[in-house]
């Protein structure tokens, strides 16, 4: 006789064994980046082509640089977690997870060059 | 003991043997273009990193930015972006249980397709002008 309930064994399972977090934190980060994307590739469209004056001054006002750093974190996670199903799907063993490792740690190093950036201009 | 018995199963469907149809060609292309759009926003990335660094460095990167190559990685990009960003609708709506029967699916999957190339160029256009 099996003691745990149905719910207690399919708690925490899931083919990637961490249920439905993943799929969620994906549609949270869809529907942010369906507002922040279009707003960002303006602009960031119209900026580039100025002079280092204008895009400065751009990025420096409040309203593009929150979008940018928004889009930093939330575009690289949601490329973190898209690159990792990816690599889930293709890659098995110890392959796996330099892979998974390496794109967690590109995603990071690019918004985090994105936000100095970001920082610097502000100052 | 394991290999004792070889026997000739049948093969699961896979890519080469599915006749290609839109659902499917979106789909591969939804992680195509999602893991493309890595060259664009690197290249923002580089590019504003180099507006804070320096003036000079700033017109190194803006020169390439703005050369044919950069040129062909934003439009490229722009593409990607609202492929992705179709898609991306399109899988919230599946997610909603909706539009998932064959005539539905096919005709999505080209409102993606087609719709990716209209934004696209309105997007040249805006930033163009």
């Amino acid at each position: 006789m099996r003691y745990l309930t149905d719910r207690k064994r399919a708690e925490g399972k899931g083919s990637g064994h961490a249920g439905t977090e993943d799929h969620w934190f994906m549609t949270v980060s869809a529907v942010g980046l369906a507002f922040l994307v279009p707003v960002w590739m303006y602009i960031f469209g119209k900026a580039l082509g100025q002079d280092h004056a204008t895009v400065v001054a751009t990025f420096g006002r409040p309203f593009p640089a929150i979008v940018t750093g928004l889009l930093l974190i939330v575009g690289m996670r949601h490329f973190a977690s898209g690159a990792t199903m990816m690599i889930e799907d293709y890659l098995r063993g110890t392959a796996r997870k330099m892979a998974i490792i390496g794109v967690i740690c590109l995603s990071w190093a690019t918004a985090a060059a994105g936000l100095f950036a970001l920082v610097k201009i502000a100052l | 003991m394991a290999e004792a018995k070889r026997v000739e199963r049948p093969l699961s469907p896979h890519l080469q043997i599915y006749r290609w149809q839109i659902p499917m060609l979106t789909s591969i292309l939804t992680r195509i273009t999602g893991h493309a759009l890595y060259a664009g926003f690197f290249l923002a990335v580089w590019w504003l990193l180099a507006a804070a660094i320096s003036p000079e460095y700033f017109d190194f990167v803006n020169w390439l930015a703005t050369s044919w190559i950069g040129i062909l990685v934003w439009v490229g990009s722009a593409w990607a972006m609202w492929f992705h960003y179709l898609t991306g609708l399109r899988h919230l709506y599946y997610d909603a249980g909706k539009g998932l029967d064959v005539p539905t699916a096919e005709k999505l999957g080209w409102a993606c397709l087609i719709g990716s190339v209209v934004l696209t160029a309105l997007t040249v256009l805006l930033v163009a002008m």
